[in-house]
């Protein structure tokens, strides 16, 4: 320590310095803040009476347990395990439900919307969006047009074996690309997409050629009609959609039509089996089921272009 | 002061022999790195690194030339005075990343390019977060503690050009890491990206930064070690222990960037969370507390409040952090005895981190008036009141049951900034505002209420910042564990991100604010540098600093 002689008191707080000089800094010989101490012993006992109570140090072999001999990893299983227990009725019953019986349970058809409604939100809303109301691309859920089919059963299949997935029974349909595959000449694409938008009520908005449409029938009939139909209604058996109910997966513009035509895109929806269990996906069908457009039945014959019977589903809203 | 006591010495021009062989040696190695690359990104990492080599020979043979010119009695501030550059340039390079990544969270289509992935999120991200920490806080902390070392030990800085090759060496670290991160060269571990041979570049660079400081304390003209120094060598010699270990990896090849972690599992996230938490602790607090411990008493012209506080909170500080970073993961397959320790270290580190805020608030004691003229010093002393609120905020979420709805969120980005805008940041400002009049020999700044804009600019942009992350984080976590009756989680994941899209918005304002703050001090430094400000009418020595 400095000599006492190189002490000198601080006129403004009455304190020593400890006689050190740097570069003109100076040090007061203030002791510790009482306050500050103390907290700081404070701190020091709560750790303390932490380490006797809860796990805390390794020994030799193993750590200490403490006396609460407390542990995340068997509280989070007995949780995991309670949940389970609490939920295994339900999901029993869901399972061996028919879907009549499932729609018509209004305790289980909530229990199945809740689990549905969580697996959606984390599993499907990324691309079928929030309340399946869909994106380009992506078909929504909450209309009553259905490409693959719109009752529980159909949705659950679909749900089950996923759209152009591995899986070997996957929902699959291939439109093919006439432009980039070069299948038909650019004037022919321009023909058959007029032709296309005269089908139904995008007429009215887009305005198709007579000409142009009228030669693009003949090439429809040849290369369209197998699928989507002679009157563009679509085919569910195949995965077609029709063109006359004027929703379309990639755009109902002239430019998106063509494009559509030239490039023959297919989204591909995972099959969840992989991931989820069949009392899960049961419970998914009935969440999407109640979106908005779930069928009580398949329709009878191939519906009409006109008349879009929006909302009034089915079944009224399950909650 | 006491100008006759000055240190005497004229660099020796031998010591350039080893430089030069570095050079040589690391170019060769580069070029050869070059020819036999396994991947193109790599090849451009050497090429990278071979020019920077020859730059480095370039530079050696300016300093030989211009040697004999420089007077061999003054301190060696030249190099001090590149760093004030450097850090005024990468903090506003890092922080202008740092505002565009906030702007690609609000607006995730913001600089994404399917078929580049140069400017995507994951790419900046680790350039905003090494920019700012190692480019700008390292290149703070390399022209401060050459300052400070020099003045408190009244000893010329040693090595003769070592010093200019631990600068040197420095940036091109930076370089090799930031052009990698770019170019998608990465480890993989948070604050410790950079690649293999980046990290043997810097564990050279850093001892010798380490030798250049040991070298200058030893041959000091005081008695006693100041407090900073201290706290300037806990921070060089923990960082290189951290960064050894953390980076302990074998490369698949040595013509390649890829390299695996010498640990595996839980193991490999306790190593890179201790190096973490260490870098925290020892990066941005041990060496900003010493820059606090010279500059805070020197613009206030009052002694440190307690030299007993300094001793033992210094101690405590360096005993305790060491054992915080398993509270990074908390709730993970890390031993729970592991996590025990790690939060209740983190509770016991609390008053040790407010010895430095006492010690730092109550050195104005006696100088309070000061702060309502000298917006220089008033920027300091915000600065240890928010590294108080931060080192509180720390243990307060280092609390496992606070950390099960903290963790992960924005909540921990909020703090972590309060910490780096308003503690590192300010601090800094701070510093570079002192050191630059010193330096470039100038009675005072260009501008005072330039000063003064960019204090309450970035204060206000603070605000906003860490306001918006706490509301947004809490939010975020309070959704995540919400469940509805049945037992089923309430929000999906993406509901959760919706909702965090107004306070990303006024992230990126307020991170805007601050860099707006920043480009003002830039443009204050750089007219008081360019000689806008008049200049000191007596320049004796450099030693008379004290007298301004």
């Amino acid at each position: 320590m400095a000599a006492p002689e190189d002490r000198e008191i601080d006129a403004h707080s009455g304190r020593e310095t400890t006689g050190h000089e740097w570069d003109g800094i100076k040090e007061l010989d203030t002791p510790l803040p009482r306050w500050w101490l103390y907290i700081f012993y404070a701190s020091i006992v709560v750790a303390i009476i932490y380490w006797v109570l809860m796990p805390a140090w390794p020994m030799v072999n193993g750590y200490t347990h403490g006396l609460l001999n407390f542990s995340d990893r068997r509280n989070v299983a007995a949780d995991v395990r309670a949940l389970e227990t609490a939920r295994a009725p339900q999901y029993e019953r869901l399972r061996a439900a028919s879907n009549e019986e499932v729609v018509a349970d209004p305790q289980l058809r909530e229990f199945a919307f809740a689990a549905g409604e969580a697996a959606f939100g984390d599993n499907c809303r990324t691309c079928h969006g929030a309340g399946g109301a869909g994106a380009p691309g992506f078909p929504s859920l909450a209309d009553d047009v259905w490409i693959w089919g719109g009752t529980l059963a159909d949705i659950e299949h679909t749900i089950t074996v996923g759209v152009r997935s591995p899986h070997p029974e996957a929902r699959q349909s291939m439109m093919p690309a006439f432009g980039r595959d070069q299948l038909l000449t650019r004037a022919q694409i321009s023909d058959v997409t007029e032709h296309v938008l005269s089908l139904g009520p995008a007429r009215a908005r887009e305005n198709p050629n007579a000409t142009a449409a009228a030669r693009g029938a003949a090439i429809y009939g040849e290369q369209c009609a197998a699928c989507h139909g002679a009157t563009g209604a679509g085919d569910r058996t195949l995965g077609a959609p029709s063109l006359v109910d004027d929703i379309w997966l990639y755009g109902g513009s002239r430019a998106e039509v063509r494009r559509q035509i030239e490039l023959g895109r297919g989204g591909v929806m995972p099959n969840w089996d992989r991931r989820f269990d069949p009392a899960m996906i049961r419970a998914l069908a009935v969440y999407v089921y109640a979106l908005g457009g779930g069928e009580a039945a398949p329709p009878a014959a191939a519906p009409a272009g006109e008349g879009e019977g929006e909302g009034a589903p089915p079944q009224a809203p399950l909650r | 002061m006491t100008t006759a006591t000055q240190p005497v010495g004229r660099d020796d021009p031998w010591e350039a022999i080893p430089i030069a062989a570095i050079a040589v040696l690391g170019a060769l190695l580069s070029i050869a790195g070059a020819a036999t690359a396994e991947d193109s990104r790599f090849a451009v990492q050497m090429y990278t690194a071979a020019a920077g080599f020859v730059f480095g020979l370039w530079a050696l043979a300016y300093w030989l030339a211009n040697r004999r010119k420089t007077q061999p009695t003054k301190y060696q501030d030249n190099v001090v005075k590149a760093g004030v550059i450097a850090s005024m340039f990468w903090g506003v390079a890092g922080m202008l990343v740092g505002v565009i990544i906030a702007l690609q969270l609000a607006y995730p289509n913001l600089l994404y390019f399917a078929d580049f992935g140069w400017t995507n999120f994951g790419r900046l991200r680790p350039l905003h977060t090494s920019a700012v920490i190692f480019a700008f806080g390292g290149n703070v902390l390399l022209a401060t503690s050459f300052y400070v070392v020099q003045r408190t030990c009244r000893a010329r800085l040693a090595g003769g050009a070592w010093p200019w090759f631990v600068f040197w060496g420095y940036q091109l670290f930076i370089l090799l890491a930031g052009t990698g991160y770019l170019l998608g060269v990465t480890q993989g571990r948070e604050y410790a990206e950079p690649a293999w041979y980046t990290d043997l570049w810097l564990t050279l660079v850093w001892v010798v930064y380490l030798l250049v400081f040991l070298a200058t304390l030893w041959k000091r003209q005081e008695k006693h070690i100041y407090v900073a120094n201290w706290f300037y060598l806990a921070f060089i010699v923990t960082i290189a222990m951290l960064h050894i270990v953390n980076n302990l990896a074998i490369p698949i090849s040595f013509s390649n960037w890829f390299s695996y972690s010498a640990f595996s599992g839980v193991q490999d996230a306790l190593t890179q969370w201790w190096y973490g938490h260490n870098a925290v602790g020892f990066f941005l607090t041990a060496g900003f507390l010493a820059i606090m411990y010279y500059f805070v008493p020197k613009q206030a012209e009052r002694p440190i409040y307690s030299y007993r506080l300094s001793i033992v909170h210094f101690w405590a500080l360096i005993f305790l952090y060491i054992w915080a970073g398993p509270h990074h993961l908390h709730y993970t397959a890390l031993p729970q005895w592991a996590q025990s320790l790690g939060a209740t270290f983190s509770i016991m580190l609390w008053m040790p981190s407010w010895g430095g805020m006492i010690n730092g608030l109550m050195t104005l004691s006696g100088a309070w008036d000061k702060l309502r003229t000298d917006p220089v010093l008033r920027m300091l002393v915000v600065s240890v009141a928010f590294y108080g609120m931060s080192t509180f905020e720390g243990p307060v979420m280092s609390i496992r049951a606070v950390n099960s709805l903290s963790h992960y969120t924005d909540w921990t980005i909020g703090h972590v900034h309060s910490g780096a805008l308003g503690w590192v940041g300010f601090v800094s400002f701070g510093a570079l505002y002192c050191l630059t009049p010193w330096l470039w020999k100038r009675q005072r700044l260009y501008s005072l209420a330039l000063v003064d804009w960019h204090f309450w600019i970035a204060t206000l942009g603070i605000v906003l910042y860490i306001t918006s992350m706490w509301v947004a984080g809490i939010m975020q976590g309070l959704m995540w564990r919400a469940y509805n009756e049945l037992g089923f989680l309430e929000y999906s994941f993406v509901e959760t991100v919706e909702a965090m899209n107004p306070y990303y918005i006024i992230r990126a304002l307020g991170g805007g604010l601050y860099l707006v703050g920043a480009l003002l001090m830039v443009y204050n430094l750089w007219r008081t540098a360019r000689g806008d400000a008049p200049a000191r009418a007596d320049e004796p020595a450099p030693a008379a600093v004290a007298a301004e």
